[in-house]
């Protein structure tokens, strides 16, 4: 017997566009109707939104702010270091993709050609120089790294290992800040903006790690006093909101420290942020020593490695292999938490979006300015997750 | 019985709990240098706990083990001892993924025996010819077959110069074309006057170079006997049960 359901369509209709349109939108009565009210919603949101950014918004604020965006109160006369610095690490970023990533044209042109395109931007002729100037750096650094990737390798590494304390020095600068000067040191009052949401963010990962690398170890401790110590930070710490940690960094960590010792207040929220990283990076490594399977160190063991030299050599290059994934996503998180500064005091990126938003000239652009910080929270994320992908990528090649 | 040979081995009376299961009933065993002993039995009856108590990674309750003169007790120092003269090959190779098949090798004889890397590498190198792929070291494990893996984890156990093997049913996991190319390292081996504690069903193996063999049940050592004894004229009903089976097959 013939079903009615097996009578071909028409044969417009067996394929392609209009077929999926009927079949997927307008399968029912119902289905048409939701799918017209739906298309309705969107084109009045977008035309709502098209119309903001392109006729009614002020872009001004951002311009004009975009110092402060960056770097905050940064003293101007010492804006040039800040430039070396990232030139350093526009240097090791060509360098490192030159010698890891060779086939991948691509992503080194975007990354080294990003600046030179800004140029462009109407910049005044200071910026616009520094900023053809990280091109040209990170132009060498590939130059180098792709004439001499083997002899190379080593130095790289150590350049970013020492990366970090020369970018923390390079903003804090050394001689006496009453006698001026390109090195001047400039005090932390006067950081702010993306410079120092990065810094906080930095610094806040990397002492986090082996804190959190040992908390994880302790957990599994055959002596009760580290065990309990262990599960007790990770327990408390992560039962407590972010922001009360910051507030505690800021009003107890002078407590602690000898004598009316003055303590930073951005070194407190880094204190405070760091600490707060750490447990869960615990969390995350404990999952990833719990994927590994007993053989593993029944293997060690038998081998005759004691257990520190099981777990350096053996179980943690497998375990953090596993939580790549999870460590990026956990770096990210705490960049986007890096906001929460702001409320006891700093200005980082947020806390600056707040002094622009106190300007007389600038009330009432919350908007605009909001929309901005947004934007630069969401492509610097992305483009941290995107490296984390083709990271994880080249790591994962003939190694399993 | 092996009076005049001199004993590396000694199992005296062990027994092991797994919280109230009796897992070691007074197990008795005394090996001499370069002897070659063969342990079988179904599954569950102990076999890996036994062979697991010599190097420690199952701490037995009462009774006593000496390897080379040196008792295991609870003293670290004499575990990581007994360790470093024993070498071990499992049945799920258990061989370190994320390092080549030459770091796997060398690993241990540089951090724990302290040797440099050349010495190392050179040592491990003699070891691929001896198990026959050279060719392979540079590969990850994960890149070799079930066969390849075993005899990379043979050479592993053997880079450490130890005095006694022990293997778990080293081919149980492997596909069958793969399992004649273990056994020949290990008939190789024991040739060789390695002293060796096999837990296998492969009778052909036990045939060509056991000198003893031990059949355990529930716990305890049933019957022992040169290979001759056991196939030809087992004593016990349990053993020849099980040996029909086995050999059936
Ligand atoms: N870690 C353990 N915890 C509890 N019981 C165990 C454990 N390991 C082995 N057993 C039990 O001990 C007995 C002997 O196991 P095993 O030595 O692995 O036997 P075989 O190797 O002869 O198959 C089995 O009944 C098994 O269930
Ligand atoms: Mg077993």
């Amino acid at each position: 017997m013939n079903q009615p359901d097996t009578i071909l369509p028409p044969l417009t209709e067996r394929s392609g566009i209009l077929r999926w349109l009927r079949h997927n939108l307008f399968g029912t009565w119902l289905d048409g109707l939701l799918t017209v009210f739906g298309l309705l919603l969107i084109y009045l949101a977008a035309k709502g939104l098209l119309t903001w950014i392109f006729t009614i918004a002020e872009w001004d604020v951002v311009v004009a702010n975009l110092r402060l965006f960056m770097i905050g109160q940064f003293p101007l006369e010492q804006v040039g270091r800040l430039w070396v610095g990232l030139g350093f690490l526009l240097f090791l970023t060509g360098n490192s993709l030159a010698i890891w990533d060779k086939r991948s044209y691509i992503a080194a042109i975007l990354v080294l050609a990003f600046p030179l395109f800004l140029a462009f931007l109407p910049f005044d002729s200071n910026t616009r120089q520094w900023l053809i100037f990280l091109t040209a750096t990170g132009a060498i650094g590939w130059g180098l790294g792709f004439s001499n990737p083997q002899a190379l390798k080593k130095t790289v590494v150590a350049g970013w290992i020492i990366s970090l304390p020369i970018i923390v020095l390079l903003t804090r600068g050394f001689t006496d800040p009453e006698a001026g000067g390109a090195i001047a040191i400039v005090g932390t009052n006067l950081w702010g903006g993306l410079l120092l949401t990065f810094l906080l963010t930095v610094v806040a990962n990397i002492f986090s790690f082996p804190l959190g690398l040992f908390l994880a170890l302790g957990r599994r401790s055959e002596l009760p006093i580290i065990r309990w110590f262990s599960v007790g930070y990770i327990e408390l710490v992560r039962g407590v909101p972010l922001i009360t940690i910051l507030f505690m960094a800021q009003l107890m960590l002078p407590l602690f420290v000898p004598g009316g010792m003055d303590i930073d207040r951005v070194l407190r929220a880094m204190v405070g942020m760091t600490l707060f990283s750490a447990a869960y990076l615990a969390e995350n490594v404990r999952g990833g020593l719990q994927a590994i399977p007993k053989g593993q160190f029944e293997a060690a063991h038998a081998l005759g490695l004691s257990g520190a030299k099981t777990m350096i050599f053996v179980i943690l290059p497998q375990a953090l292999r596993l939580i790549i994934p999870i460590l990026v996503g956990q770096f990210i998180s705490v960049f986007k938490d890096t906001a929460l500064v702001a409320i006891v005091g700093l200005f980082d990126l947020l806390g600056i979006a707040r002094t622009v938003l106190s300007q007389p000239e600038f009330i009432g652009l919350h908007r605009e300015v909001y929309a901005f910080v947004s934007l630069l929270y969401w492509v610097l994320s992305y483009a941290m997750s995107y490296i984390s992908q083709r990271l994880e990528t080249s790591l994962g090649i003939g190694t399993r | 019985m092996n009076d005049l040979k001199q004993s590396i081995i000694t199992v005296n009376d062990v027994h092991k709990w797994y919280g109230n299961f009796h897992a070691l009933k007074g197990i008795n065993m005394e090996v001499a240098k370069g002897e070659v002993i063969v342990i079988f039995g179904p599954s569950g009856s102990g076999k890996s706990t036994f062979i697991r108590t010599i190097n420690r990674l199952e701490e037995h309750q009462r009774g006593e083990i000496l390897v080379d003169g040196i008792e295991l007790t609870h003293d670290v120092r004499n575990i990581e001892a007994v360790r470093i003269e024993t070498g071990m090959v499992f049945q799920q190779f258990n061989l370190f993924p994320h390092l080549t098949v030459m770091q796997n090798i060398t690993l241990a004889p540089i951090q724990v025996r302290k040797w440099d890397k050349q010495k190392a590498e050179e040592t491990a190198m003699q070891l691929l010819v001896r198990v026959g792929i050279p060719e392979q070291a540079n590969k990850f494990p994960g890149q070799l077959s079930g066969g390849q893996q075993q005899r990379v984890a043979i050479a592993r156990a053997l880079a450490m110069q130890p005095k006694i093997m022990l293997f778990d049913e080293p081919t149980s996991a492997l596909d069958p074309e793969m399992i004649k190319e273990v056994l020949d390292v290990m008939v190789e081996l024991a040739k060789s006057g390695m002293t060796m504690l096999v837990v296998t069903h492969e009778m052909g193996f036990a045939r060509a170079v056991a000198n003893r063999m031990f059949f355990f049940d529930q716990g305890q050592i049933v019957e022992s006997g040169s290979p001759e004894e056991i196939f030809k004229a087992p004593k016990e009903e349990r053993t020849k049960l099980f040996l029909s089976q086995i050999l059936s097959h």
